[in-house]
């Protein structure tokens, strides 16, 4: 931070285009010095991390074959290119966490608005399906989804999932909705309604808005969490990320190579979903 | 005065926090046109009765008609008298993630249902009406504490309403910045707003002020024309009150 506005001063004091780009450097470099320490941290404890699982495959004479691993993420062969199984589980963990969020969003919100409503009934409801789902563990709410709904629901084992994921963290996505529209003031309701703006009107054009910077971070957060629990599902055998790594170990045996890289793949999906809201939430500083 | 007719009609309105009473059989009839300001110690139930008149508080007894409408719990009777009564906040509560203009704006285009230019064209006619036409592309938080609360009273008057409440629409602001919103109020008295005021500024009551209402613990305790309000007070409430604001 520091680094960006002694960037801006600079800038104003320099010629324009000297002065954006000694600007800009210093920024990076302030970036460079704010995540420095962390980032040395992360590779020493990644360092340590690595050699103790190389020694120890060592020990016990593991036969390390990563050459075999190229090929579940992609094939080049006669027939030209060919997505790998890897890279076909990663598509399918992706569309099952993006379907479960729009869900979880969609839900969510209507569970934090009955909440906040005058509605005895709604908010009482609205209460219990948090409670309920809250203090369930999320598999056996996957066993609850497939062995009970299922049948009774005709639901496949893939929407199963989708709704599993996606009702458990309605619960917990209602939970921020309900803090960002609580933390908008009370005297921007009265100036919504005292211009005659219905209770949905306020809500869309004056209250969610303004919620939005204080949802953003967490909800970034759970968008990271959702993909995490997204792979229970593999005990119901929906073939995603971490089914399909289970699925080549019982074929190869290569479960050193095969868990990392899907350990790694998962990694980079959800720094980038970290990256991406950091972005979002610097473009909402500005507005307002 | 004489002979107008009521626009607000306030009879015997109580209203409860809980065990405190911040209303005590509160009557009050308003006529179209006229301009009340309240004062009072703090805590006298001023604020709350304005907000009945809006009723952004529900009273918990007694009546309220304004302009003829009855003002109970039914939400499309509601909306109607909140689109005809304007308020001013005393933190002017301007939508901050909004531009000036689209804080103009919102209003008449959703619930008058006026198309955006005509809503631009009049935001802007009360932008002018207010002094400070140069700002409407701005953000609230740009500024300052007298500009921020004029946009909020040419945001009520976008709504153009009937009737205007006023609550403390200058304690929060700078002794400096006073006076700019004390003027965009005697110039909108002079247009012939209904307008009730609670402030404590008695050099703009004495300007503008039709009638006087004193109020007390929840009880209106005096309720004249100014100049008797100011020279000759009944009550010794009343006097005291005035005393000790305006002795120095």
């Amino acid at each position: 931070m520091a680094g960006v506005t002694g960037g801006a001063v600079a800038g104003g004091i320099g010629k324009p285009g000297a002065g954006d780009r000694a600007a800009r450097l210093r920024s990076a470099l302030g970036l460079v010095k704010t995540r420095a320490i962390p980032v040395v941290l992360y590779l020493i404890v990644m360092y340590l991390l690595v050699r103790v699982s190389l020694t120890g495959a060592e020990a016990m004479g593991y036969n390390w074959q990563w050459y075999r691993i190229p090929d579940y993420l992609f094939r080049l062969t006669d027939d030209g290119f060919q997505w790998g199984e890897i890279s076909l589980g990663l598509v399918t963990t992706l569309s099952l966490s993006l379907q479960a969020f729009l869900i979880a969003l969609a839900a969510g919100l209507i569970v934090a608005l009955l909440r906040l409503s005058d509605l005895v009934v709604g908010s009482a409801l609205a209460v219990a399906f948090l409670e309920f789902v809250r203090n369930m563990p999320l598999l056996v709410l996957l066993y609850l989804f497939y062995y009970v709904l299922g049948p009774i629901f005709a639901l496949d084992r893939y929407a199963a999932s989708v709704l599993c994921l996606g009702v458990y963290h309605a619960a917990l996505v209602s939970e921020i909705f309900r803090a960002g529209i609580q933390a908008v003031g009370a005297g921007q309701w009265e100036a919504a309604r005292s211009i005659g703006l219905s209770t949905g009107q306020a809500y869309r054009f004056v209250v969610l808005p303004q919620s939005i910077r204080f949802m953003l971070p967490p909800m970034a957060g759970e968008a990271v969490h959702i993909v995490k629990s997204s792979a229970i599902v593999s005990v119901i055998a929906v073939v995603e990320l971490t089914t399909t790594g289970r699925n080549i170990i019982a074929d190869t045996y290569l479960s050193f190579e095969v868990w990392f890289t899907v350990a790694a793949v998962y990694l980079a999906i959800t720094l980038t979903l970290s990256i991406f809201v950091t972005f979002l939430e610097k473009r909402y500083a500005v507005k307002t | 005065m004489a002979g107008r007719r009521p626009i607000i009609e306030i009879r015997n309105v109580d209203k409860f926090f809980g065990e405190f009473q911040a209303l005590n059989d509160v009557s009050l009839t308003i006529h179209a046109g006229e301009r009340v300001v309240i004062c009072g110690p703090s805590g006298s139930g001023k604020s709350t009765l304005l907000r009945c008149i809006n009723r952004l508080e529900e009273p918990s007894a007694g009546r309220l008609t304004v302009d003829g409408i009855e003002l109970t719990g039914a939400k499309g009777t509601l909306r109607r008298v909140r689109t005809e009564v304007g308020m001013v906040f005393q933190q002017f509560n301007l939508f901050p993630h909004l531009t000036v203009l689209e804080n103009l704006t919102l209003g008449p285009m959703r619930v008058r249902r006026i198309s955006r230019s005509e809503a631009t064209e009049r935001a802007r006619k009360y932008l002018d009406r207010v002094h400070i036409p140069e700002q409407a592309d701005k953000y609230p938080a740009e500024l300052s504490g007298g500009q921020q609360q004029r946009v909020a009273i040419a945001r009520s008057l976008c709504m153009e309403p009937r009737i205007m409440l006023f609550d403390e629409p200058t304690s929060a602001l700078d002794p400096e910045m006073i006076n700019e919103v004390l003027d965009v109020m005697v110039e909108l008295a002079a247009s012939g707003m209904t307008m009730v005021c609670v402030t404590h500024e008695m050099g703009f009551a004495r300007k503008v002020a039709d009638t006087m209402v004193f109020m007390d613990e929840g009880e209106i305790v005096e309720s004249s024309s100014p100049d008797a309000f100011f020279s000759n007070p009944s009550s010794k409430r009343c006097r005291q009150f005035l005393d000790r604001i305006l002795e120095h």
